[in-house]
């Protein structure tokens, strides 16, 4: 085989090969460089940006931008509500997950049929934008942090992955044993099904970290006090609505000098935005590719 | 889906009143599952399930304060004003063009790219390129869309820094109704492509190498190989994904679509889910837009039911 593989390559190959490696590096760099200049631009003089003079490195290098940035409270004080929603949603749906996919992994659990079927129903039929606001209206939870961590948790997608993966891990004989030895299922599942599962656990905290992160629409419907927003309403305000905090140039004289700041600080913020996320990159991938790879198997 | 036939063979094997007794020890031994599935059942009933029987305002004239049960029924009163209000035709049209036009272009894109980057031989040099495509996956949509806003920008923009270099005239993209689809489906290809691709990299990785070798043997060329050996191996896994695709063809994106919508260009960017907001949030016409609502997920249904009815027909795949 190895003699196959090593064999020269025929003229045909030769030019495919030079054509794919080409259209693919193009294609990477189509990708790559937007996210490198909001990069290189948020470290730049505005003045530059606007006159188009900034290509591959920051040019009348300042860290004006992001001095604004950080002297800003509603930026933080959307970060921290971000962070608190992430993780409390994530806690509760976590778990949730967790418990629920544990049962309908188990063949021996009478019902699983009926309840699978409860639960994947939900994938066709929704009741809609309208009478799921109305319901969390009429419990009282608009503007407050159980309007965004609660009627979303458990999703059937995350349901299904979880309980592939407890199917395919834990093995029968491994129960079998540990009930003879007077486990019970309780104490089965967190003393054997969750560490086994560490995996997938992974997985799951990221896709909700990450879905919590990014996420605004659940806040816009639902919220409607500007100290409560997360990170992402307050960035569609700066970036979508162009409004820039006036606080955040009281120095700043001129029209159109206000226009360059309003520029430098919209690059900025992407960056301080996405910093959490480009930190767990590695992780993101790694996990984020396992759990696509589970939720393929099946469903 | 997968669990169905065998095990409803089982339990109708079993099914006679001796064993039946033996459910009920084995539902008694387990009673812990039940608590453990306990959260999650009431958590749909209440969120998921319960907003099914609220859809009934769609025929409803529904105001707050008698309820959902208390309102009045106007049968298809709110269908009929839908329909010919002087908007619908342009809403449908923007709707289904909008998706029609995403899947046109952005359904094959990961395919080709999973089919190129699998016959990269360097293996440092796919892992960068993975790790960069992947990574617009995770960018918000507010940061996409904030990106589009910097980089289109008509005085300060890259792009048209880029035109006018060229002697063109700077374009104003954000603010034109012609360029708002093909800016939703080249961002969109942008984000998504590369992390689409993981799933037919992984179809690729199942395509047993012998067929491979054996071809080679055969003196096909690499092109020949893409051809006849790469594409039919990951041809159900494509069809399962565009049949599925096919299914949500009516509930495009809202949010990048809300996100990128100005009165400016209203024209093409009104589309069913965000005229549903629209209706619905910003002007609290509840029965209105839920109605538009439920004739949006109605079509839905209909659609994924006979996309996978032609493809079972067709090709022997299907999701059940």
């Amino acid at each position: 085989m190895k003699s196959l593989l090593f064999k020269r390559k025929s003229k045909s190959d030769f030019l495919f090969d030079l054509f794919n490696y080409s259209i693919l590096t193009i294609g990477m760099l189509l990708i790559l460089y937007p996210l490198f200049f909001v990069l290189i631009a948020s470290f730049s003089d505005p003045n530059y940006i606007y006159s188009g003079d900034v290509w591959l490195f920051p040019k009348g290098f300042t860290v004006d931008g992001y001095q604004r940035i950080f002297n800003d409270a509603s930026i933080w004080i959307g970060y921290g509500n971000s962070m608190l929603y992430a993780t409390l949603g994530t806690l509760i749906s976590v778990s949730f997950t967790l418990l629920a996919a544990y049962p309908l992994s188990r063949k021996d659990f009478v019902g699983r049929n009926l309840f699978m079927w409860f639960f994947m129903l939900t994938m066709f039929f929704s009741g809609g934008l309208i009478p799921t606001y109305l319901l969390i209206k009429d419990l009282g939870m608009i503007n407050t942090i159980w309007a965004l961590v609660v009627p979303g948790a458990a999703g059937v997608f995350n349901i299904i992955i979880v309980r592939t993966f407890f199917q395919s891990t834990i093995p029968d004989e491994m129960r079998e044993a540990a009930f003879i030895d007077g486990s019970t299922n309780t104490n089965f599942f967190f003393q054997f099904v969750i560490p086994l599962s560490k995996p997938i656990i992974a997985v799951m905290v990221l896709f909700h970290v990450v879905g919590f992160w990014n996420g605004f629409f659940d806040a816009l419907i639902y919220l409607n006090e500007e100290v409560k927003y997360p990170l992402q309403l307050v960035l569609r305000n700066i970036l979508v609505q162009n409004q820039v905090n006036s606080n955040m140039m009281v120095d700043v004289e001129s029209y159109a000098a206000k226009l360059r700041v309003t520029e430098l600080i919209k690059y900025g913020v992407i960056i301080v935005a996405s910093l959490p996320l480009l930190i767990l990159y590695p992780f993101l991938q790694r996990y984020f590719v396992k759990g696509v790879m589970i939720g393929s198997i099946k469903g | 889906m997968s669990l169905t036939t065998k095990e409803l063979s089982n339990t109708r094997l079993e099914g006679n009143s001796k064993i039946k007794s033996k459910t009920w020890i084995q539902i008694k031994r387990n009673y812990e599952l039940y608590l453990f599935l306990l959260p999650v059942v009431l958590l749909y009933l209440v969120f998921r399930y319960y907003p099914m029987y609220g859809v009934q305002i769609a025929f409803k004239d529904f105001t707050p304060s008698k309820g959902i049960w208390g309102s009045e029924w106007v049968a298809l009163e709110h269908f009929i004003r839908f329909f010919e209000s002087y908007n619908f035709w342009a809403i449908i049209k923007n709707t289904l063009s909008l998706s029609f036009l995403s899947l046109l272009f952005g359904f094959p894109t990961p395919i080709i790219v999973a089919l190129m980057l699998n016959q990269i031989t360097a293996k440092r040099y796919k892992k960068f390129v993975q790790t960069v495509i992947y990574a617009p996956h995770f960018i918000s949509v507010v940061v996409l869309v904030g990106m589009l806003n910097v980089f289109l920008s008509p005085n300060s923009g890259m792009v048209n820094h880029i035109i006018t270099l060229f002697g063109g005239e700077p374009i104003l993209f954000m603010a034109d109704s012609g360029w708002f689809r093909p800016l939703y489906i080249l961002s969109g290809i942008w984000q998504e492509t590369g992390f689409a691709t993981i799933i037919y990299l992984a179809a690729l990785a199942g395509v047993s190498p012998e067929l491979h070798e054996a071809a080679i043997m055969d003196g096909a060329s690499k092109w020949k190989r893409i051809l006849n050996v790469d594409i039919p191996g990951i041809l159900p896994t494509i069809i399962i994904l565009l049949v599925l695709a096919l299914g949500n063809i009516m509930s495009v994106g809202f949010e990048k679509a809300f996100l990128m919508q100005s009165d400016l260009n209203y024209d093409t960017s009104n589309i069913l889910p965000t005229y549903v907001y629209e209706q619905g949030i910003q002007k609290a016409q509840y029965s209105f837009s839920a109605a538009i609502g439920l004739f949006n997920s109605v079509i839905n249904i209909i659609l994924l039911f006979v996309v996978n009815r032609v493809a079972k027909k067709l090709t022997e795949t299907s999701l059940w």
